[in-house]
């Protein structure tokens, strides 16, 4: 009995992580996504930033699901997501003012991040408390993931840095586009098209096994 | 920072563009820009409830600041927008249940589209006053609308051509919308 239940919770964890993941395969949340991953430093908080809100929002809508009426669900959900990004905006204020600064409004743009709300409606307001958590801090980890993958690339293609250590030496010239804004829409389009080919070449495979 | 309104409305329209240049608001650049003919209305309506958001938020600043209440900006302004869009959906529904029908889901959803409420973080943040708050918003509204516009006549075009299966959908979309965002740095320091 036991080592079923883990295994749900480690399935509920690890959905978000592969099969759902938000940024590569549900496509959600793309304005932070695209927006703050110039650098891998960016990227990671805004992933650790969004993932406390995940988790938080969804254990408390877990919580209410029974008491909130069903009309106005959403304008709960809502409200309850803008009381955590309120804190989390506060609190990095407090910590880095220079993380707050590079982060800019998209702090507080996590109250509009689909992700949050998507989660919140489908699967937090019919899941009791612990596995929604759980399936949050999955969904949270796997948009770190994403978020990191972008930034790592930008970084080190626009920048010639990693977390701001210089990679390449003082004579690499940096491919700039890749921090500007056109230069996230490749950066992403890129890794959907590699994911797409994965995709593509295991069906083909299995294909070819069973034949 | 003294910018005339009509820098604001120039910056917001093309040099800064919100979809393109500031990332604001993709969720239906790449959900509803399939279609011409549904991406031009969700564009008005998108510009709409921005200008709502902007003037309600606008007020709204003003009353939370005299009373030291900043850290309900947040909160308050969500409201706004969600009851701005609720108002929207009503009128849509009455005079044009053919058009709401075809936004679906993407209508409700512009409460969580972040250019809404980017807009009236952003005018806050740089401390707008009520004209240029106004420019602001109808300048970026007008330029989501552009964006929108621009990227569905693409894809039109694009659903006749022969592309590679691999990079259809997404993946093609996030190239097409690069190479918008690329052709829009050419406004860059039009807004002065």
């Amino acid at each position: 009995m036991s080592s079923a239940t883990t295994t749900r919770g480690w399935d509920e964890f690890m959905e978000g992580i592969w099969k759902q993941n938000p940024v590569f395969v549900m496509v959600l949340g793309m304005c932070p996504t695209l927006a703050v991953t110039v650098s891998a430093i960016n990227a990671i908080s805004m992933g650790i930033a969004t993932t406390f809100v995940l988790i938080a929002s969804c254990g408390l809508v877990s919580l209410m699901r029974r008491i909130v009426p069903k009309e106005v669900r959403i304008a709960t959900y809502i409200v309850i997501i803008a009381t955590f990004v309120t804190a989390v905006d506060y609190f990095i204020q407090a910590i880095s003012l220079a993380l707050y600064d590079a982060l800019g409004a998209f702090i507080q743009l996590i109250v509009v991040n689909c992700i949050i709300l998507g989660r919140a409606e489908a699967h937090a307001s019919k899941t009791p408390p612990l596995p929604a958590m759980v399936n949050a801090a999955g969904m949270g980890a796997g948009f770190t993931i994403g978020l990191l993958a972008l930034g790592v690339v930008r970084e080190i293609l626009g920048n010639g840095t990693l977390f701001g250590l210089s990679l390449f030496g003082a004579g690499f010239q940096p491919w700039v586009i890749m921090v500007l804004p056109p230069g996230g829409f490749f950066v992403l389009g890129t890794w959907l098209l590699f994911f797409a080919w994965r995709a593509r070449r295991k069906q083909s495979a299995e294909v070819t096994q069973h034949a | 920072m003294h910018e005339t309104a009509f820098q604001i409305f120039v910056n917001a329209l093309l040099a800064n563009n919100f979809v393109l240049a500031m990332f604001l608001g993709l969720c239906p650049f790449l959900g509803v820009s399939g279609k011409l003919n549904t991406a031009f209305p969700m564009g008005v309506a998108t510009t709409f409830v921005m200008i709502v958001a902007s003037l309600c938020a606008y007020g709204l600043n003003l009353l939370l600041s005299s009373f030291g209440l900043e850290y309900l900006r947040l909160i308050s302004y969500i409201v706004i927008i969600a009851s701005a869009v609720q108002l929207v959906e009503m009128v849509m529904k009455k005079y044009s249940p053919a058009l709401f029908r075809a936004l679906g889901i993407y209508l409700p959803l512009i409460t969580t589209n972040c250019a809404v409420l980017g807009v009236a973080l952003f005018q806050t943040a740089r401390e707008y006053d009520f004209v240029q708050s106004i420019t602001f918003a109808v300048g970026g509204g007008l330029g989501f609308t552009l964006a929108l516009v621009l990227m569905a006549s693409v894809r039109e075009r694009l659903q006749l051509s022969n592309v590679v299966t691999l990079a259809q959908g997404t993946a093609l979309s996030l190239m097409l919308a690069g190479i918008l965002s690329l052709s829009f740095m050419g406004f860059a320091g039009l807004g002065g």
